[in-house]
């Protein structure tokens, strides 16, 4: 049984140092969230700005963007999806090694930003895939992917090894595939994953 | 009876391969206790560039390439050739300058078959 937090505090300051395997492990993986090398549009600008000197991802671990989508645990989807790149984005998403996490960075990432009405832009990533973190912004300044990554990594140091609420890739039961789809005569087929896009709910008065 | 000499390279042996098993090990257990593999197509595809494979990597290569082949022969490899020839050239034997002027002369060979074909031309 963990042990709890005033006590573990208490045990701190004396110079005792208390964990828990699941405190172990999420602190690994939220301290080497390595990036796909991936960039989309005018917001992959702004990710390699915040890879830079100046605003130094690397002091959260995640200065190394791999080619690869096998060694990538974190793909930030930088910019305008057109339909014609999503079953891309979508394979490469499912290519990805679990566990696996998306940051939609941008107007354009979470909902199609001012090309919305276009007909060929897809109207958010998140009708294919699970978006862990949105920032807002056209595009967003360095400072919000960083402040995307903080909110992620605490997201991850919430998650739990075993039992109801524990992330999908500890999951057995849990889908692995996110269907990619296909370009049909008028739009994409499916138009959404309704596996990670359910239907709002119509609530009638 | 004194230690083998190796003795402590054996011990230092076996805790480098310890230190790069142990990890190994150590997270396919882990693997096997909590986060199951869920294989798919589409994450087991070969090609990771995001777009599907077309056809087969075991495809037939045009064979009019042993053209560049030759040419490439020609004028890169008997220049590497050439080199180590010519900075000995005065301390070498007869025996020697044959044997490279019949390795040029059949390069030379290849260049003039080559050119009276009209691959030399590029339009």
């Amino acid at each position: 049984m963990a042990v709890e937090e005033g006590l573990k505090i208490e045990l701190g300051k004396q110079g005792v140092f208390v964990t828990t395997i699941q405190e172990i492990y999420n602190w690994g993986r939220r301290s080497s969230i390595w990036p796909m090398q991936f960039g989309l549009a005018c917001c992959a600008i702004e990710m390699i700005a915040t890879t830079m000197a100046r605003y130094d991802l690397a002091r959260f671990g995640a200065e190394v963007f791999r080619p690869s989508p096998r060694q990538a645990d974190l793909m930030i989807i930088s910019g305008t999806v057109t339909k014609k790149m999503a079953p891309q984005v979508v394979r490469l998403y499912n290519q990805m090694a679990e566990p696996r996490y998306v940051i939609a960075m941008g107007a354009c990432a979470i909902s199609g930003g001012p090309f919305k009405q276009g007909y060929n832009v897809l109207k958010g990533i998140d009708r294919y895939i699970p978006v862990d973190v949105h920032i807002p912004g056209c595009p967003p300044r360095p400072e919000a992917l960083i402040q995307a990554f903080m909110t992620l990594q605490k997201k991850i140091d919430g998650q739990h090894l075993t039992g109801e609420g524990r992330p999908r890739f500890l999951d057995a039961e849990a889908q692995g595939e996110f269907a990619v789809p296909e370009f049909g005569e008028h739009d994409l087929e499916p138009a959404s994953n309704r596996g990670v896009w359910p239907l709002p709910a119509v609530i009638r008065g | 009876m004194a230690p083998n000499p190796y003795f402590s390279l054996a011990l230092l042996f076996a805790a480098a391969l310890g230190f790069g098993l142990a990890p190994l090990g150590l997270a396919w257990l882990w693997g096997k206790a909590f986060s199951p593999a869920k294989p798919n197509a589409v994450k087991n595809a070969i090609y990771e560039c995001g777009l599907e494979s077309a056809g087969d990597a075991w495809m037939q290569f045009r064979s009019a390439y042993y053209l560049y082949a030759i040419i490439f022969l020609i004028f890169d490899v008997e220049a590497v050739f050439l080199l180590p020839f010519a900075v000995a050239f005065t301390g070498l034997g007869a025996g020697a300058c044959g044997a490279m002027a019949v390795f040029v002369l059949l390069l030379v060979e290849g260049l003039a078959w080559a050119w009276a074909k009209g691959v030399l031309t590029w339009a």
